[in-house]
């Protein structure tokens, strides 16, 4: 193990998830594209080929759906493999293989094959990137049915849900926020935290619950800091996980406040926002004083760095969404037809 | 040494370097025509042009090929009753393939791995799986019906070359476990235009994984002829690209295909790397049962191609040598025949699939949500037998 403790980045806690889960299981290995000898792209993998030698992990051939798909036949024959989609946009050769091979292979053999790989996928925006290198693309994976959808936005949720990923006997695509890599927490490694499927709340508060998870979630803090100013006291969920769903927790929070603001990066039509929404208000409804609402990118493909501050959803966005929770209990103006 | 205008020429200093730099991709190469020990008689012939040495099987392991043929066409035509009888949603018959059907599983040990598409039924079969089993797909209670660790053989592909790459990682993956373990991969002519291909073969010589590539070359992809597929002279050259072994066969002659198969998996148990095989043979039914194969090809064509039949030809050779005779033949199809009539009677039962069985194996363990469903879904059946008592 990697005993670290204090000032810890996101980047440094993947890497030693990996560097631990290497250590752990003889069964596991890294590979993707520059994840070798340079160390990743952004140094997620840094010093592991050094360190575990070439086997355990190595560079590939530029091919996304290659790499995917060589991990099915590396889990069928009885290893761990965990690969590296350099961004999130360059994952999607590899749809076909994700969506119809590495979710699927389970529920096809009645379970006498199982293909428990990890797809890491550095994600989301913020960083001024070029086009191709910002989407938050979470939306398509959870919408498979056989794939684990983890989001970590903590620097010890990075470490613990990793190896957790690198242990689950399912499929998991990892979506780690690139603008979160090179913050830092006081943590202290190895790090156990709560499990798939287990929603945190980051924030208690009374008047509202904001639901979100991954990059958005320190957008959502600072938003529920700012709304002090204006009087409400607002609770801040991290889902951590998308597949599996905390239902439990969200609808709990959700009927003690009785308002409810849903905020992702991803753009907003028929996104994880969209189905939150509706789970809170089929659970939610007689508990509710006003509609839910949703904080989301636009509809529109990732813009150019100079304007991509117009997209992402911002702390000004949420309050304005927070204030049209209708705390005088008048309609929301803006649905009144012109 | 007489001196001739020839060998001046050929004497000639831009003629000796050329001979003097070995070109890196000839041992890579396949034979400019397809290999072939059996002519369309049944003859044997020897393979003149060949770029390497294809022994003979021995007679023992050719009358079994014979024999696994006979009971892999007999199984075809009986699937294909069994879909016009609406025991099967579709069928994809491989009727005229069974040379390469039979031969890509007999040059490989229990304990490799094969790659099927959904078009190798007979290759299944032949195999050893319980024919009820690899028909399960088809007929509609479960996706894969047998079980594919126990057999070592993946679930029938659908989607096309999409197990290319799966082979080329499984087969590292035994390796890097230091098994000795080889994967057969089976695609068809159309499936080599897919990307994944491409990086299947790409991935399995990079990182010399003992693959070998299947083609069968049947000459249409559904109804698009291989002339909308490829440029390459044929399929077989596609492997140099990549930097491995290949070669092409006659796909009609049981012998030949064996022999080649059995060169390719030694190749690739041995060490050398993966290999690419292209058998150019036919498909004398349509695509399924739903295709009408008259709108793009023509009956004089199949014709042809009936003449070319496999088992005929290695059935005459085989009597020719004396190592097959009237009563030997009449065994075997007495056995298919037997085989048939037990797949029908099996056929004939109706399965029972629990319904709640479609929650069972999304994940190790369903989510919360998957168990709300299943509720649901058991709630609904209740209320319907009630509404039935």
């Amino acid at each position: 193990m990697t005993a670290t403790a204090g000032k810890v980045t996101m980047a440094k806690a993947l890497n030693a998830a990996l560097r631990d889960s290497l250590a752990a299981d003889e069964r596991v290995i890294v590979f993707g594209e520059d994840v070798g000898q340079l160390g990743g792209v952004f140094r997620i993998t840094d010093g592991l080929l050094a360190d575990f030698g070439d086997k355990r992990c190595f560079d590939t051939p530029l091919a996304e759906a290659g790499i995917v798909g060589f991990a099915v036949g590396l889990a069928m024959s009885g290893l761990r493999p965990v690969v590296e989609m350099q961004f999130d946009a360059f994952a999607y050769p590899a749809f076909e293989q994700i969506t119809s091979h590495v979710a699927k292979l389970r529920n096809r053999t009645r379970g006498q094959l199982s293909v428990p790989i990890v797809i890491r996928v550095p994600y989301a925006g913020g960083i001024g990137g070029v086009e191709h290198h910002c989407d938050s693309s979470e939306a398509y994976y959870a919408h498979t049915p056989g794939l684990k959808v983890v989001m970590p936005a903590t620097v010890a949720d990075a470490y613990s849900l990793l190896r957790e990923a690198i242990a689950d006997p399912d499929p998991v695509v990892f979506m780690e926020p690139k603008k979160l890599y090179f913050a830092s927490e006081e943590v202290t490694l190895p790090a156990t935290m709560p499990g798939f499927g287990r929603a945190v709340v980051r924030r208690p508060g009374r008047d509202a619950t904001l639901v979100t998870y991954g990059a958005a979630v320190p957008v959502a803090l600072e938003a529920a800091e700012a709304a002090r100013d204006e009087g409400w006291d607002l609770e801040v969920i991290d889902l951590r996980t998308i597949v599996p769903f905390d239902d439990e927790t969200v609808t709990a929070s959700v009927r003690r406040t009785g308002r409810c603001v849903v905020i992702q990066e991803a753009q907003g039509f028929a996104g994880v926002g969209a189905e939150i929404a509706a789970r809170v208000q089929e659970r939610c409804f007689h508990s509710l004083h006003a509609p839910v609402l949703r904080v989301a990118g636009l509809d529109i493909p990732y813009p150019a760095p100079k304007l991509e501050h117009i997209h992402l959803p911002g702390v000004d966005r949420i309050l304005d969404a927070v204030a049209r929770l209708q705390w005088d209990d008048q309609p929301d103006p803006t649905w009144v037809a012109a | 040494m007489t001196t001739t205008p020839q060998a001046i020429r050929r004497a000639s200093p831009r003629t000796n370097r050329a001979a003097a730099r070995p070109e890196p991709a000839a041992p890579l190469l396949p034979s400019p025509e397809p290999v072939r020990l059996l002519d369309e008689a049944g003859r044997r012939v020897s393979p003149e042009c060949a770029v390497r040495d294809y022994p003979e099987p021995p007679t023992e392991t050719l009358r079994e090929l014979y024999r696994r043929m006979v009971i892999g066409r007999r199984f075809d035509v009986q699937a294909t009753a069994l879909t016009k009888q609406g025991r099967l949603a579709v069928y994809p018959s491989s009727r005229g393939q069974e040379a390469c059907q039979v031969s890509g599983v007999m040059a490989v040990r229990p304990t490799d791995w094969v790659f099927p598409t959904y078009r190798e039924s007979v290759a299944l079969v032949s195999r050893g799986i319980d024919p009820v089993e690899v028909l399960t797909l088809l007929r509609g209670d479960w996706h894969c019906g047998y079980d594919p660790a126990a057999w070592r053989t993946a679930p029938q592909c659908t989607p096309l070359a999409t197990q290319t790459v799966h082979a080329a990682g499984l087969a590292y993956g035994e390796a890097h476990q230091g098994r000795d373990t080889v994967a057969l991969v089976f695609i068809g002519d159309g499936a080599t235009s897919e990307g994944d291909f491409h990086e299947g073969v790409n991935f399995a010589a990079v990182f010399r994984a003992p693959v070998v590539f299947f083609v069968q070359n049947n000459r249409y992809a559904i109804s698009v002829p291989l002339s909308r597929q490829t440029a390459a002279p044929t399929l077989a050259y596609k492997g140099v690209g990549y930097g491995i072994a290949s070669e092409q066969v006659d796909g009609n002659d049981p012998v030949a295909v064996l022999a080649v198969l059995a060169n390719a998996v030694e190749h690739a148990r041995s060490g050398h790397g993966p290999f690419l095989v292209e058998a150019h043979t036919y498909r004398l039914e349509p695509h399924t049962n739903a295709d009408d194969a008259s709108r793009y090809r023509s009956m004089d064509e199949v014709e042809t191609w009936l003449g070319r039949d496999p088992i005929a030809r290695l059935e005459t050779y085989l009597r020719g040598a004396g190592a097959l005779d009237d009563a030997a033949v009449d065994a075997v199809a007495a056995e298919a025949e037997a085989y048939a009539a037990d797949l029908r009677t099996r056929m004939n039962a109706d399965p029972v699939v629990d319904p709640l069985s479609l929650f069972d194996h999304v994940y190790a363990q369903p989510t919360p949500q998957l168990l709300e469903q299943r509720a649901q879904v058991r709630a609904e059946l209740a209320a319907a037998e009630e509404g039935e008592a």
